[in-house]
């Protein structure tokens, strides 16, 4: 290792020290009682987090607490890998344990749409929404994940998946938006407060589910059940998010981190 | 008229709670099959198959013929009290405890003169309508009834040692998100429990008829998830100690067999609420309950398991689910057994295809929401333990009973015409 690559990351670690760089935790605590996304009943369904205590100081193992868990690749905060989706079936390296690891520390660019999320719940996030942003915050460079801030991880209960008799309601991109950001900024991945990366009614736009089908057809990443993007900055936040490695894994619940500096949060 | 049973006062927090105490437990082997008719309602004895002798006590060959030709029948019900006596003393620790004791020979229009226990509102040397029923030992015994229904007559002492009612108990249904939850809650509200707690799971997500459950009169919606060892752990914590019904509603249906299907997801979804959904109810409430088996007026009393009649024989059209039912009907019988001399009875209702939308495709007759419910409550009111509800159930137990073999081909061959 160079020099100067052990001064970077000394001046970091001294950073973090200090306190000018912090910490962010973007995920939620895995809880039996959080939302899952719910599909129409004849399909497979999302398992949610269950925990069984295997013991707990009593006699099923007397000095120690430990617990069996059990969930979708799909629960809680997690990420999408290209495989995921039929569009990224074939793909080379699309599954978990294949994606090369600098996907996992990449800077992140945060849109901030909770106004307009507050004022329509199917709020979809577009291309000239973006450029409008951009012109504040300078382009999003390529290799950056996007994040979606709309603020829904403040909801609870019902009003989170917020479903109805059409189904649930909760924003996402617009495929215009999905194929901006996969063709003219070329990013690593896509993340969102909500369930999943798309909107709530997402199976009604074209192509259905466009941040799934445009996404990972094109090798980007997702992630969902994110949290606490209101304390990140427009863009500087470095974002670290890797998932278990699970063999051919289609994703995987996560411990979402972002690296902030002080000044900037 | 006996004296209306009023509300329980609160529990003294300073009085220790009475350990439920036994009638006789001992009985013959023939005395079972009384017993075990006594479980379903019925008031059967033997009679002999030769000379029509009705026999009583039970016994190996009749003792007026002496063929052996015996069989046990369904009886008439009527009879009339020819003598009877007050109980103030006992060596019995559990009548000792109820005294005074009415008992007394009823003579039966069937023939025997038998010993029982008679309501108070008997009057001396009337007729009277015979019933039997399981007694806190789980063993059958005869209670004499006045003929013709009286004020409170459910209200009766011996009668409710007898019984489940639901009036003044507090019941929890474990699953209100169907209309079979929503009914049942009604209905045991209707029944005079004092609180029904109704389950909820997932409560992010809406379901039909929530406004109307929240409305109903002394219905309490509290979150619990069957298939979630916590949830129903926390649930267990706040309301196990004065739970003195428990009604599991949940049930996990799904179509298909097992080569019907691909991967064991939706059969771990089965067992997971049909089974472990049991499993964790009954380590959560199970000890509470049989703890409280004599807690006064409002002691825990019965704990009830709506199952698939096909648990007792798999139907391949609903072939994995039936299965899970199986598996839930075995533990119930592990309960029944483990509740033994606790004085709460399992109640097992098995029923016949249900009116619900994942058995849509299967022709009528269906046992509706709210026929379920009601008999659950009617099994309550009369302490039925084995209730066998709906013509399809009628039909697969009475042959169940015939030869579980036969059944069996039966199913199989029904299975296969009408797999879907």
């Amino acid at each position: 290792m160079s020099n100067s690559n052990s001064t970077v990351l000394e001046a970091l670690a001294s950073a973090m020290a200090s306190g000018d760089v912090q910490t962010v935790d973007l995920t939620h605590t895995l809880d039996s009682e959080f939302p899952v996304i719910v599909l129409p009943p004849e399909f497979g369904q999302c398992a949610p987090f269950r925990a069984e205590v295997v013991s707990q100081y009593d006699e099923r193992g007397p000095g120690w607490y430990w617990q069996n868990i059990s969930m979708c690749e799909h629960t809680g905060t997690h990420f999408d890998a290209p495989v995921h989706w039929i569009s990224g079936k074939d793909l080379p390296n699309g599954s978990v344990d294949s994606i090369a690891p600098g996907a996992f520390v990449k800077p992140a660019c945060v849109i901030d749409c909770s106004t307009e999320c507050a004022a329509d719940e199917d709020f979809l996030l577009t291309p000239e929404f973006i450029q409008a942003w951009e012109k504040k915050h300078g382009e999003i460079p390529a290799g950056n994940w996007v994040l979606m801030r709309s603020d829904w991880s403040k909801r609870s209960g019902a009003a989170y998946l917020n479903m109805r008799e059409d189904g649930a309601h909760s924003p996402g991109p617009s495929a215009d938006a999905v194929r901006f950001l996969v063709e003219q900024r070329d990013i690593v991945g896509f993340g969102t407060e909500t369930v999943g990366t798309d909107a709530g009614q997402a199976a009604h736009l074209t192509p259905p589910h466009p941040a799934h089908y445009l996404f990972h057809g094109a090798g980007k990443y997702g992630l969902q059940c994110l949290t606490n993007l209101d304390q990140l900055p427009p863009t500087g936040a470095i974002l670290l998010c890797p998932p278990l490695k699970i063999k051919n894994g289609s994703g995987s619940p996560l411990r979402v981190l972002a690296l902030v500096a002080r000044s900037a949060a | 008229m006996s004296e209306s049973l009023q509300r329980p006062p609160r529990k003294d927090p300073q009085k220790r709670t009475v350990t439920p105490t036994l009638p006789p437990q001992a009985r013959s082997r023939q005395a079972i099959v009384f017993s075990t008719a006594a479980a379903e309602g019925r008031l059967a004895l033997q009679t002999c198959g030769a000379c029509e002798h009705v026999i009583y006590p039970p016994r190996e060959l009749c003792p007026k013929c002496w063929s052996m030709h015996i069989e046990w029948r369904d009886i008439p019900d009527g009879g009339e009290l020819v003598s009877e006596t007050t109980l103030r003393t006992s060596v019995n620790t559990y009548f000792r405890e109820r005294m005074p004791w009415r008992i007394g020979t009823v003579k039966l229009d069937a023939g025997p003169l038998v010993l029982a226990h008679i309501h108070g509102d008997v009057g001396a040397y009337a007729r009277v309508k015979m019933i039997a029923r399981t007694d806190k030992s789980g063993q059958g015994v005869l209670l004499a009834l006045p003929e013709k229904e009286t004020a409170n007559m459910a209200d009766d002492k011996q009668l409710r040692e007898l019984t489940c009612n639901p009036k003044h108990r507090r019941v929890l249904v474990t699953d209100g998100r169907t209309e079979l939850g929503q009914r049942m809650a009604a209905a045991l509200a209707e029944a005079g429990a004092s609180e029904v707690f109704v389950g909820i799971a997932e409560n992010w997500r809406p379901y039909a008829g929530s406004a109307e459950l929240a409305a109903m009169a002394r219905v309490e919606i509290v979150p619990l998830d069957v298939t979630d060892t916590v949830s129903v752990n926390e649930l267990a914590g706040e309301i196990g100690g004065k739970t003195d019904i428990l009604i599991n509603t949940a049930e996990y249906v799904r179509p298909g067999s097992a080569m019907q299907r691909q991967g064991i997801l939706t059969a771990r979804d089965e067992m997971e609420t049909n089974y472990f959904g049991l499993m964790r109810l009954i380590q959560a409430f199970g000890p509470a309950m049989r703890g409280r088996g004599a807690d006064g007026d409002n002691s825990a009393c019965a704990w009830v398991n709506l199952l698939s009649v096909y648990a007792l024989s798999n139907w391949q059209v609903y072939g994995s689910t039936t299965a899970s039912q199986a598996a839930a009907y075995s533990l119930s019988q592990c309960l029944r057994s483990e509740f033994t001399g606790s004085g709460v009875k399992v109640v097992n209702v098995l029923f016949g295809p249900l009116e619900e939308s994942w058995r849509q495709p299967l022709p009528p007759p269906k046992v509706t929401p709210q026929r379920l419910a009601d008999s659950v409550v009617h099994a309550l009111q009369q302490g039925i333990e084995n209730v066998t509800l709906g013509p399809v159930a009628e039909d697969v137990v009475r042959r169940y009973k015939d030869d579980p073999f036969v059944l069996e081909r039966e199913l199989i061959q029904s299975g296969e015409r009408q797999a879907i």
